[in-house]
């Protein structure tokens, strides 16, 4: 019942998604238009899969590293994405992938960095550490980033910035088909991982005596859910608040088992996003917002309601 | 009449990484079914580790564990969840949910990577919810119960792990006599009507005597005494192992312990 919900959901934003934009369509003429088949449909399908992407991300980070406050942003990604994007044009790197490229080197290198500090207590992951060591790996890369804005010149590094803050206005069939290649492993690793995942969050004791394995889940579910952002934040840039607020709202209408929050939190994600990204491109058309402003805006409104409603229970 | 052997403990010897010096020296124990056993032992004296260790959770020195006849460390954790069911003494509830979800989490390790709950799966929780009296608390949410409720509610999510041995660590700390008495009699009858084995770590000297077939005291990681409660609970045992002066008296057929005032402040 609830995925005949969700799936009617996302058919009706990607229909309005493909209805609105600056161009005005008479109804007729939508089903040949390239603006609809090689502008809005590429588009609205790369948003729902980037937002589907960052809420089973954080989902699963959230059961991770047992905090609901994680984001998987939080992790030092976003911060590693953007000293890469901001190095690759700082160096000049030709070619329409160098930027998403060079972002999605970036976030796996913090990724990479972010879990070897996370090994230091032994042979095993620490999932407070993993925290502690995320924000640290941001902070280090936001200052390289820094030194790079401030020695370089300045107005070919606002491309990089206003990239950084997330849109799909460069989203064609090419990166749609990308991700569709990409994603499917890591979203299959976390689906696995659903059941283990429910029992993680009594503790790592109590989940081995239910039967998990703890050591292998920690790693596989870190690394899955890293490269699942990464690659969300290549195509798309840091988009906040979807694998933030996206669990919560699932976790509350649809309780906290992985096997139905998973899939509920891909759903919902993907319409929010692609959502968002409707109301991007045109609510000041014909300029932009950066999608990551909509989410925010959106987004903290209804954290903020969370918080409340987690410090009354 | 012996029970079959499920747990083997012999002269398993402990340390954690970075530890000064062995957790457990040299501990021997064996748990068959239809067998309730005590671990009686201060603060610190090894009681826990043994549980870690006899589940293959912390890296054995020496000494051999063994369940079932198979090395502990052979067990894949699915595996050993299926035989062995564990109460920890500590563990948390990061998001809210209701008594009959965390019930279920104890089928887990049946259920196959793409297979949903089945019939018997749901008939396994519900026989679960009702030995351990729980039955009508399955649709209360977790924060709500007493801690005496939550005890049970641990209890039958063991139990639907439809396991061959009990593990409880300090199941009864802080809940009041009444909720006390009857988990130990809830442990006592799982194990008499079912076969069972239970391995309870406790404080309460007195219950474990009163319930309890085996016994094994700990002290700094060394096993004091092993045996039936009414042969190894000594007034000189007792009183070396707690650091206190204690009498021991019987009552029926088990021995109590009672501990002494300081001899200054005797009325």
């Amino acid at each position: 019942m609830k995925y005949v919900v969700l799936a009617g959901a996302a058919l009706a934003t990607l229909a309005a998604a493909l209805l609105v934009g600056p161009a005005n369509l008479p109804l007729a003429d939508l089903l040949g238009s390239p603006i609809v088949w090689q502008l809005r449909l590429p588009r609205a399908v790369l948003a729902f899969l980037v937002g589907g992407a960052l809420g089973v991300a954080g989902t699963s980070l959230q059961a991770l590293v047992r905090n609901p406050l994680a984001d998987p942003f939080l992790l030092g990604l976003s911060g590693g994405a953007g000293l890469g994007a901001v190095a690759a044009i700082a160096l000049h790197v030709p070619g329409p992938w160098a930027l998403p490229l060079a972002a999605f080197v970036g976030a796996v290198g913090a990724m990479a960095l972010v879990y070897r500090l996370g090994l230091v207590g032994g042979g095993e992951l620490d999932p407070r550490i993993l925290l502690l060591g995320g924000v640290a790996v941001g902070a280090l890369a936001g200052a390289i980033t820094t030194a790079i804005v401030s020695l370089a010149e300045a107005t070919e590094l606002r491309n990089a910035f206003l990239w950084l803050w997330g849109g799909f206005s460069g989203a064609s069939w090419t990166t749609v088909f990308v991700i569709l290649a990409y994603a499917p492993l890591p979203l299959g690793v976390l689906v696995a991982a659903a059941r283990p995942l429910d029992l993680l969050a009594l503790g790592e004791e109590p989940a081995q005596y239910l039967g998990a394995d703890v050591r292998r889940l920690k790693q596989l579910v870190y690394l899955a859910a890293s490269l699942l952002t990464a690659a969300a934040v290549a195509v798309a840039g840091v988009i906040g608040f979807v694998g933030l607020v996206v669990p919560h709202v699932c976790r509350l209408v649809w309780g906290r088992l992985h096997r139905t929050l998973l899939p509920t939190a891909f759903l919902t994600g993907g319409i929010l996003l692609a959502a968002a990204d409707t109301l991007a491109r045109t609510v000041v058309a014909p300029r932009e917002l950066p999608v990551g402003i909509v989410t925010a805006l959106l987004g903290v409104p209804v954290f903020a309601f969370l918080l409340r409603r987690w410090t009354v229970s | 009449m012996d029970g079959e052997l499920i747990l083997a403990l012999s002269g398993v010897t402990c340390r954690y990484p970075d530890a000064p010096r062995d957790s457990l020296v040299g501990v021997s124990l064996e748990v068959r079914a239809g067998e309730f056993h005590a671990v009686l032992g201060p603060n610190g004296s090894g009681k826990t580790t043994l549980v870690r260790a006899a589940l293959g959770l912390v890296r054995r020195v020496a000494g051999r564990a063994e369940i079932l006849g198979r090395p502990a460390r052979d067990w894949s954790r699915r595996e050993l969840a299926r035989v062995v069911g564990v109460l920890p003494q500590r563990e948390d509830n990061l998001f809210p949910q209701r008594v009959r979800e965390t019930v279920l989490l104890g089928r887990y390790p049946h259920l196959s990577l793409l297979g949903g709950m089945g019939a018997n799966d749901r008939a396994a929780v519900e026989r679960a919810l009702v030995a351990c009296d729980a039955a009508d608390l399955a649709d209360r949410w977790l924060w709500s119960l007493s801690g005496g409720e939550y005890q049970r509610v641990r209890l039958a999510r063991a139990l639907a792990q439809e396991p061959r041995l009990l593990v409880l660590d300090e199941p009864t700390t802080s809940l009041d006599l009444r909720h006390e008495m009857e988990l130990f009699e809830l442990v006592r009858a799982l194990v008499d009507a079912h076969g069972l084995a239970a391995l309870m770590i406790t404080h309460h000297v007195n219950l474990a005597a009163r319930f309890a077939d085996q016994v094994l005291i700990l002290a700094e990681g060394r096993a004091v005494a092993r045996g039936r409660p009414a042969d190894v609970l000594t007034g000189e045992t007792a009183a070396a192992v707690f650091q206190w002066p204690v009498v021991i008296s019987a009552f029926e057929g088990r021995p109590q312990m009672i501990p002494l005032r300081k001899k200054e402040n005797r009325p």
